[in-house]
């Protein structure tokens, strides 16, 4: 991978500019397919770009120098490096680096840990119960998505993402696909798994002290969060001997959009289940489809 | 004025964040306002979302009469919503204390405590003047129609009740109860 490749994945697809376009609409077909379930009309296509620009040109409420200091910083560090780990899908071009996964895992991890960071540095009770609820449900969501990710490296034997979508036999890749699917409501924050911001009890939690460009940044990385992690699933989703851009790439963007009709579909129609409750079932349950996965590879059939 | 500003304001007056604070009343304005959330009325179409902290808001919604008890919270509450902001008073009681005008816990009209910019008229307003009072308010918001030029007055003592308004507070443990024939 030479630098005008790494400069293009960054800049252009998939990295900031894709990643903007496709976040405010992903944000956009979720609430609107949501407003359409409950018989609403739903928000107009620009909303989700107004709503950034609206908070952005607000004047937050002045802060003490640390506290100010973290809280911007915090939600700009999660927005980068999920920026970073989506500009490392190989979607367009074939490229990689070996283990370029590893860094993938690690920079989409920022993100939890930054919330949990950024409800506690807020001060507010309903910060700190969402930071602690979001510690909870993210190590609970990690078991099934590192154990099938583990599963689709050990059928690979590499840590390189074209690897995993060339090489993995498709009776490990099919379970692995489906357990990270399972671990996207957890992460993006969905009903039935949206204890960590239930709004009717703990308002927002992590993010409820969080005002103007703050709020705008927490925002922004929630969207990239979306993109990246559709991403992912869309990437793992297109067999690998499809080599052509340009059928991969509408293939990758079909297919994000809609795992987003998905998980929509999920959380419209369940109810909130408490945190304990989804730990249990993402530990005991969500663990299933990725254990079957690993023992599929690890037996080599 | 650039293009920036042009966008802002637009933003401004697409995307107005409510925050809900009922400081005494009797909850049938409350019943109208989240009315214009349901699918009738859906109020997301315009832009406008329902948060539950008010450093998401724009739009300060008071509903009810100011008590004693809620005065110092709706002045904590205003200050927390990051500027530019507006206030939009629902109902007959933000604006006059309504029924509840002179009883000793309440302090009356909203204005007394945060300054208010829109009132909306009703015990209940039905919920399309609450959306015309809040598309109002946007309009402030988004700097298109200027703020009411009145500043608000002091927050005032709790005030005392008037004996001849009210008449002698009677004294329960003097009088004996009549005896039954």
């Amino acid at each position: 991978m030479t630098f005008s490749d790494a400069f293009v994945r960054l800049l252009l697809f998939p990295g900031l500019l894709y990643a903007f376009a496709a976040a405010w609409l992903m944000e956009w077909i979720e609430r609107k397919l949501r407003a359409r379930f409950q018989h609403r009309i739903g928000p107009p296509f620009y909303q989700p770009f107004f709503d950034f620009v609206k908070l952005v040109s607000k004047h937050p409420v002045e802060r003490p120098a640390f506290q100010a200091f973290a809280m911007i910083t915090l939600p700009l560090a999660a927005a980068a490096a999920t920026l970073g780990a989506l500009a490392l899908l190989p979607v367009a071009d074939m490229k990689g680096f070996p283990g370029d996964l590893v860094l993938f895992v690690a920079l989409i991890e920022v993100t939890p840990v930054c919330a949990v960071l950024a409800g506690f540095v807020s001060r507010s009770p309903f910060g700190g119960v969402g930071a602690s609820r979001e510690a909870l449900l993210i190590i609970a969501a990690n078991v099934p998505f590192l154990v099938a990710l583990f599963a689709l490296v050990t059928s690979a034997g590499s840590l390189t993402i074209t690897e995993l979508i060339s090489r993995p036999l498709w009776a490990v890749r099919i379970p692995a696909v489906l357990a990270l699917l399972m671990t996207l409501p957890v992460k993006l924050h969905l009903n039935p798994f949206s204890a960590a911001s239930a709004e009717q009890e703990i308002y927002t939690g992590a993010t409820t002290e969080y005002d103007g460009p703050r709020l705008a940044l927490w925002e922004l990385s929630r969207a990239f969060e979306w993109v990246t992690l559709t991403g992912i699933v869309a990437v793992l989703a297109v067999p690998g001997f499809i080599t052509p851009w340009l059928v991969r790439v509408p293939a990758f963007f079909v297919i994000s959009l809609v795992v987003v009709v998905l998980l929509t579909t999920l959380s419209a129609a369940t109810a909130r289940l408490r945190a304990a409750q989804v730990a249990r079932l993402l530990l005991v349950v969500g663990s299933g489809m990725s254990l079957v996965a690993l023992v599929v590879a690890l037996a080599g059939w | 004025m650039s293009i920036f500003d042009g966008l802002v304001r637009t933003a401004r007056r697409r995307s107005p964040w409510l925050f809900h604070l009922n400081s005494g009343g009797c909850n049938g304005c409350d019943i109208e306002y989240v009315a214009c959330l349901t699918p009738r009325y859906d109020v997301e179409q315009l832009g406008i979302l329902q948060h539950g902290s008010p450093r998401h808001a724009d739009v300060l919604v008071v509903t009810g009469p100011i008590t004693r008890t809620t005065a110092e919270a709706a002045q904590t509450v205003y200050a927390q919503v990051p500027d530019p902001k507006v206030v939009v008073a629902i109902g007959t009681c933000p604006s006059s204390g309504n029924v509840f005008a002179g009883s000793p816990v309440v302090l009356g009209a909203a204005e007394h405590v945060i300054p208010v910019d829109v009132y909306v008229p009703g015990c209940p307003p039905r919920p399309d003047a609450i959306i015309a009072g809040i598309a109002e308010a946007v309009a402030i918001l988004a700097g298109e129609t200027p703020r009411r030029a009145e500043k608000p007055d002091q927050l005032p003592a709790s005030p005392k009740p008037d004996a001849s308004e009210h008449g002698p507070t009677p004294d329960l443990d003097a009088s004996e109860p009549e005896a039954l024939p």
